[in-house]
C-alpha cells in the first residue's frame, strides 16, 4: 500500500515551512545537549592521549594517578574484553570492532597524536585533568608516515603488521587496506579516440566536521547491571551496538538516550567517549561524564580524508568524452575505513562515460582514524573531476555547461562500477544553471571570475522505526528511533500529519531511547526525512487502519464501507455515518498505536550544482566569495526552509574546504592547528548570501517523492570556487585549501 | 584550570598592593579575552585574578587639546569605536579596535589588555605605536611613563614589573596636517590574527607637501611589534606620492626577517609587509587634515 505516493490533495503540511519543533528549546538555551547532563554524585572523566604519532606502548603505570585524592578509577585497554574482527556497516563507513576497540583505548600501539591511551574519573574536572599527568606511559617511538603516497610504497613504516590489502593477493605487510578496481569498456581505446586528454593530480587536506558541540557521554552502570548512556550521537542504536560489542555486554541491558546533538555531519557515528565513560562508571559505581575539549575533538576524533587523486579524461573536439580514469588515494588515518569507496562511486557519477577505469586505495597514515563527513569522499573527488571537466571544455573552446550537458548521465546510464543510474536529473540541473540570471549576468570587475561545478551523491535508505499513539483528545504522540540532527522531528511529523489528515500542531514528535522503540539505523546518508518519514507514513496508515476497525465495530458496519477523507470517517451503510478523527479518538474502546518499521532498500541519489563568483586580491592572494547560487534536486522538499538550510549549510562547509580548512602537521605528526583560531572555519563575514534553488524531480518509491538532501550541497562548492579562481587569475589550483599563501605561490609572487 | 582567588578592587592603590603581596602569582583581568584562555589552557602560576574593571580611572576615555588622548587600560574596543573624539582625531585607533577578534570579543577586549598581552601580532599595538603613544604605568615606586615602542621585550613579555599595572595609553594631540591608518592581513574576515600588519602615521608640511615626521609600525613580523626607523627616515623630506610610498614599502620589506609558522610563511609575510605598508600609507595620506 505504501509504495504508492501520497495523493497531492493530502499535502497540507508537506511543502510548507512550519516552525521547527525543537526551535524554541534551542534558541532559549533550554534544550539538553550531551554536555548539559548532570547527575547526583557524578564524576568527571578525562582521557589521556598520546603525544606521539606512532609508538609502541611498553607499559602503562596508573598507580600514582589512582592514589591521588579525588580520583576514583583509571581504565586502560586492559579493562576491555578482546574484540573479534567483525566488520559492520555503520552509516556510510565500515567498522571493524578490533580496530574500533583500539581506537577507543589503544592496546599495543598508539597510531596518532591524540590517540586515547587511558581514562580516569575524578571528583572535579580539574582533579581529573591534573591526575592525567600522573599516569606514566612508556613508549617505544616509531617513525610516523603522514603522506598518503609515501605510505602506499613504504615497507618500513607499517602501522599494522598483520594487515593485508583487501582486493589483492599480495601477502606482505602493507598500509594499503583496500584496493577498489572498476573498469568499464576499454579505457585505452577510449583515450586513443580522444582529440584532447587532460591529466592532473590533486591534493586535499584532512578536514574536520567541526560540529559546535564536542563529543559527550554520561554513563551510569546501575547495581542491577543495567547500563544507561546519555550520548551526543547520530544513532542511539548504533552507539548501543558498538558499546555492546566492545564491552561484550547484552544489548538489552544497555540503554542509550540520545541527547540533542550540536552538529555531527557524519562524525558522531563511531564511539569515542561512551566506552571509557561506561567502564569508569562500572568501576566506580557512580555516573561518569566525559566531555571532550575542542583540542581533543580535533586530535582524537575522525576528520574527513585527506586525499591524493589523479584524474585523466579524454574528449573529442565535438565535446563527447571518450574515456576517464581516476586513481583515488584516500587517507584512512590509523585504521582502515576511508570513504574511498563512495569517493570512487561519486567521482564520475554525473557523467555518461563510455570507457572508464577507477582505482581506489584505502591507505593508513599516522593521523586520526577518519570518520564520515557529509557525502564522505565525494567533495575530494569532485574537486578533481570538475576541474578536469572545466579544463577539457576550455581546451576544445566549448562552454562548460554545454560540455557537461553533452556528457551528462541520465536514468539508465551505466556507471563505471557497473551500476545503472535511477532518475538523477543532472540535465535538469545543468539547464537551470544555464538559464539562471546569476550564470548569465556580466562579471563586474578585474580579478573576478565565475565558476560552476556539479555533483552527485548516492544517499542511503536503511531501517527506521516510528510509533504513533492516539490520544483521547485527538492529538497524537509520534516517537521515532532516529536521532534528530537537522529538524527531522518536524519533517517526519509533517508527513504523518498529512496521512492522518490532522493539523501538524496535533502531532507531538519526539526522539526516544533504545528501550522505547524498535531498531533504527543512524541518522546519516541524508536518509532521515526520507526513510524515517516513510516509517511515519506507514505508522499513520496503520493508525487509520486500526481506527477504521474501531469505527466499523462502533457503527456495526463492514470495514470495507469505511472511508476516511478530510479528517472525517464515513460509511455509506448504517446511521451516524460521519465522525471526525478527534471525535473517534474520544470514543476509542482501547489503545490505538500505529507502527511503522521500514527497511528502505529502494532510494535515490541527488544531484546538485554551484555557481559562484569570486574576487581575488592579486596582492595578498585573498579570495572573496561575491555571490553564490546552489541548485539541488530534492525530489520533494518536505520542508523547503529546511532544505534551503541544508543547501546553504553544505555550501558554507564547502567554502571552508575550499578556502580555509585543513589539518597542518609537522614532520613528527604533531598537529599544528588543533584549535579553532588556526584551524580556520569560515565566519559569517566570509560567506555571502547563498541563493538556494530547489528543483523537485520526485522519486516514485518514496510516498512523497522525497530524496535525501543533506549531503549533495557540500560536493560542488570547492571545484566551483577553483574554477572561478582560474577565470579570475588564469591559474588553476590543484590543492585544498586554496589559502592566500598558496595563491601567492601559484601566481609567482612568493615561492616556498 | 587550577583554582584561583578573584578580587575586584576599586582603586589603583589596592591593585598595586595586591600585586606586591602576590608577587608573580597575580594576573590582571580587564576583558579577559586572552587571560581566561591562558588560564584554561596552561599550567599557570596564577593564584589571584585581580579584576580592574571596577576602577573608574581605567575605564575612561578623555581628551584635551594640550595633553591629547588618554585611553584607560580597561576600556573595551566597542567603547573606543563609539567615541566621537577618537573617530574625529584618531581614526587609526578605530581601524584597530574594530578588527580585534570579532564583534562579540570587542565588547570585552581592551586596548590595554592587547598591549599587556604583548603578542607580536597585537593590532592595538600597531596603531598606538604609529601614533607615538606612551604607556602610563603605576607601581609601588609610583608612576612612570614609557614610550610604547620601548614597552615590549619578547612574545608575551614586556617591561612591567610584578607590582606594576598599565593604567592608560596616552596619545599626543594630533598635529595639523597629519594622518594615520592601520591595515592588517588575515585569511578570514574576522575572528583572526594578523599574518602581518602595518600602522602608518604622517605629518606633512602644508605648503611644500613634504613629510615632516613619520612613524611606521610593523606587526607580526618580529618577536614584538616594531617601529621601522629606516622607513620613517626615508619618508621625511619626501612628498607622499606613489614613488615615495613604493620606496617606503620596499624599505619596510628589507628591514624585517620574519619567521614561518602555522599562520604564515616568511616569504608571505615579507611580501605582505610591502603591500600593507603601501596601503596603510595611502590610507594615512587620505586622512591628512
Amino acid at each position: 500500500m505504501n509504495n504508492s505516493m501520497v495523493s497531492m490533495d493530502k499535502h497540507r503540511s508537506v511543502g510548507t515551512r512550519p516552525e521547527r519543533i525543537d526551535a524554541k528549546e534551542k534558541v532559549t538555551g533550554s534544550a539538553l545537549f550531551g554536555t548539559d547532563i548532570m547527575m547526583p554524585g557524578m564524576l568527571h572523566g578525562r582521557i589521556l592521549r598520546s603525544p606521539h604519532a606512532h609508538a609502541r606502548i611498553i607499559s602503562i603505570n596508573t598507580a600514582n594517578a589512582e592514589s591521588m585524592s579525588g580520583v576514583f578509577a583509571v581504565v586502560t585497554a586492559n579493562d576491555l574484553p578482546e574484540a573479534d574482527d567483525m566488520k559492520e556497516k555503520l552509516g556510510e563507513s565500515t567498522i571493524n570492532y578490533k580496530f574500533l576497540r583500539d581506537n577507543n583505548l589503544a592496546s599495543d600501539k598508539v597510531l596518532y597524536v591524540g590517540h586515547a591511551v587511558a581514562a580516569l574519573a575524578a571528583e572535579t574536572p580539574d582533579i581529573a585533568e591534573n591526575a592525567l599527568e600522573l599516569i606514566e606511559v612508556e613508549y617505544e617511538i616509531l617513525d610516523p608516515v603522514l603522506d598518503v603516497r609515501e605510505s602506499m610504497s613504504t615497507e618500513l613504516k607499517i602501522l599494522h603488521e598483520q594487515l593485508r590489502t583487501l582486493g589483492s593477493t599480495n601477502d606482505k605487510s602493507t598500509n594499503v587496506a583496500q584496493h577498489i578496481h572498476h573498469v568499464k569498456g576499454d579505457p585505452s581505446l577510449g583515450f586513443d579516440e580522444a582529440d584532447v586528454i587532460i591529466e592532473r593530480e590533486f591534493i586535499t587536506a584532512p578536514v574536520h566536521q567541526s560540529y559546535l558541540e564536542p563529543h559527550a557521554a554520561t554513563a551510569t552502570w546501575g547495581k542491577d547491571g543495567n547500563l544507561t548512556i546519555y550520548a551526543s550521537t547520530q544513532g542511539a542504536f548504533v552507539t548501543r551496538r558498538q558499546v555492546s560489542q566492545l564491552l561484550q555486554y547484552p544489548m538489552s541491558k544497555i540503554k542509550v538516550i540520545p541527547t540533542e546533538v550540536g552538529g555531527a555531519f557524519g562524525g558522531k557515528n563511531p564511539t569515542y567517549v561512551e566506552v571509557p565513560a561506561s567502564l569508569l562508571s562500572y568501576k566506580t559505581a557512580k555516573p561518569v561524564r566525559v566531555v571532550m575539549s575542542r583540542e581533543e575533538v580535533i586530535l582524537g576524533t575522525g576528520p574527513g580524508s585527506g586525499t591524493s587523486i589523479k584524474v585523466k579524461m579524454g574528449a573529442k573536439k565535438s565535446g563527447k568524452i571518450t574515456a576517464a580514469q581516476a586513481e583515488l588515494c584516500y587517507e584512512a588515518g590509523a585504521y582502515p575505513g576511508s570513504p574511498v569507496d563512495p569517493g570512487s562511486m561519486a567521482i564520475f557519477a554525473a557523467y555518461d562515460i563510455p570507457n572508464g577505469q577507477i582505482d581506489g586505495y584505502d591507505v593508513l597514515v599516522n593521523k586520526p582514524r577518519v570518520a564520515a563527513y557529509r557525502a564522505p569522499g565525494a567533495p575530494q573527488a569532485a574537486f578533481a573531476c570538475e576541474q578536469v571537466i572545466d579544463e577539457l571544455a576550455s581546451s576544445i573552446a566549448m562552454d562548460g555547461i554545454e560540455f557537461r550537458m553533452m556528457n551528462a548521465a541520465s536514468e539508465g546510464t551505466e556507471r563505471i562500477n557497473g551500476k545503472l543510474h535511477k532518475s538523477i536529473a543532472i540535465k535538469e540541473i545543468l539547464g537551470i544553471i544555464d538559464d539562471h540570471p546569476h550564470y548569465n549576468e556580466p562579471i563586474q570587475g578585474p580579478y573576478q571570475g565565475r565558476g560552476v561545478a556539479i555533483g552527485f551523491w548516492d544517499n542511503w535508505g536503511a531501517r527506521s522505526s516510528v510509533d504513533i499513539n492516539v490520544n483521547s483528545d485527538g492529538t497524537v504522540n509520534l516517537i521515532s528511533g532516529s536521532v534528530d540532527l537537522t529538524g527531522s522531528r518536524t519533517t517526519v511529523a509533517m508527513q504523518a500529519a498529512d496521512v492522518l489528515e490532522i493539523p501538524l500542531e496535533k502531532v507531538k514528535s519526539s526522539m526516544v531511547d533504545t528501550d522505547s522503540i524498535s531498531y533504527a539505523d543512524t541518522s546519516a546518508g541524508s536518509r532521515t526525512t526520507m526513510a524515517t518519514g516513510k516509517a511515519a507514513v506507514e505508522a499513520a496508515y496503520d493508525v487509520i487502519g486500526k481506527l477504521k476497525l474501531e469505527i466499523a465495530s462502533l457503527w456495526n458496519v463492514s470495514i470495507d464501507s469505511i472511508r476516511y477523507a478530510n479528517g472525517v470517517f464515513s460509511s455509506n451503510k448504517g446511521k451516524d455515518t460521519n465522525m471526525t478523527f478527534q471525535e473517534l479518538a474520544g470514543k476509542l474502546s482501547g489503545q490505538v498505536t500505529g507502527h511503522g518499521n521500514v527497511n528502505v532498500e529502494d532510494w535515490a541519489g541527488a544531484g546538485g550544482g554551484t555557481i559562484v563568483d569570486v574576487e581575488v586580491d592579486p596582492d595578498t592572494g585573498q579570495i572573496k566569495i561575491l555571490k553564490c547560487t546552489v541548485i539541488q534536486n530534492a525530489g520533494k522538499a518536505i520542508h523547503p526552509g529546511q532544505v534551503e538550510g541544508q543547501m546553504q549549510g553544505g555550501v558554507v562547509q564547502g567554502i571552508g574546504w575550499a578556502l580555509y580548512e585543513g589539518y597542518e602537521y609537522d614532520k613528527n605528526g604533531k598537529v599544528l592547528n588543533a584549535n579553532l583560531l588556526d584551524y580556520k572555519l569560515p565566519t559569517a563575514l566570509d560567506v555571502p548570501n547563498i541563493d538556494a534553488v530547489i528543483i523537485e524531480k520526485p522519486f516514485p518509491s518514496n510516498p512523497y517523492g522525497a530524496r535525501g538532501v543533506g549531503e549533495t550541497p557540500i560536493i560542488s562548492p570547492a571545484p566551483a570556487i577553483a574554477n572561478a579562481v582560474q577565470k579570475a587569475l588564469g591559474v588553476r589550483l590543484h590543492r585544498l585549501p586554496m589559502t592566500p599563501s598558496r595563491i601567492l605561490e601559484e601566481i609567482g609572487i612568493t615561492s616556498e | 584550570m587550577k583554582d584561583f582567588t578573584y578580587v575586584s578592587p576599586s582603586s589603583i592603590g589596592e591593585v598595586v598592593g595586591l600585586l606586591s603581596e602576590n608577587e608573580g602569582c597575580a594576573a590582571l583581568l580587564a576583558g579577559g579575552t586572552d587571560l581566561l584562555v591562558q588560564l584554561r589552557n596552561t599550567n599557570s602560576d596564577v593564584d589571584v585574578v585581580i579584576d580592574v574593571k571596577k576602577i573608574s580611572q581605567l575605564n575612561d576615555i578623555s581628551y584635551d587639546v594640550d595633553n591629547g588622548l588618554s585611553v584607560g587600560a580597561a576600556v573595551p574596543c566597542s567603547q573606543i569605536y563609539q567615541s566621537d573624539i577618537i573617530l574625529e582625531k584618531y581614526p587609526i585607533i578605530i581601524d584597530a579596535a574594530s578588527i580585534i577578534g570579532g564583534k562579540a570579543i570587542q565588547n570585552r577586549a581592551s586596548f590595554g589588555g592587547n598591549v599587556c598581552n604583548s603578542s607580536p601580532s597585537g593590532d592595538a599595538i600597531g596603531a598606538m605605536m604609529a601614533l607615538g603613544a606612551t604607556c602610563e604605568i603605576v607601581g609601588s615606586n609610583g608612576v612612570r611613563t614609557v614610550p610604547i615602542n620601548e614597552f615590549f621585550i619578547a612574545p608575551g613579555k614586556n617591561i612591567l614589573m610584578t607590582d606594576e599595572i598599565l593604567v592608560a595609553l596616552k596619545v599626543p594631540p594630533p598635529k595639523q596636517y597629519s594622518g594615520s591608518g592601520y591595515i592588517r592581513f588575515t585569511p578570514r574576515a574576522e575572528m583572526d590574527i594578523a599574518v602581518a600588519g602595518v600602522g602608518s602615521y604622517l605629518e606633512v608640511d602644508r605648503k611644500s607637501d613634504q613629510i615632516l615626521s613619520a612613524r611606521i609600525a610593523l606587526v607580526a613580523v618580529a618577536p614584538t611589534p616594531v617601529l621601522s626607523t629606516s622607513v620613517a627616515q626615508m619618508l621625511i623630506g619626501n612628498t607622499p606620492i606613489e614613488n615615495t610610498i613604493q620606496m617606503a614599502a620596499s624599505l619596510a620589506q628589507e628591514s624585517i626577517s620574519p619567521i614561518t609558522d602555522v599562520r604564515g610563511t616568511a616569504a608571505q609575510r615579507k611580501h605582505l609587509i610591502g603591500v600593507l605598508t603601501k596601503r596603510s600609507l595611502n590610507l594615512a595620506v587620505s586622512r591628512v587634515k
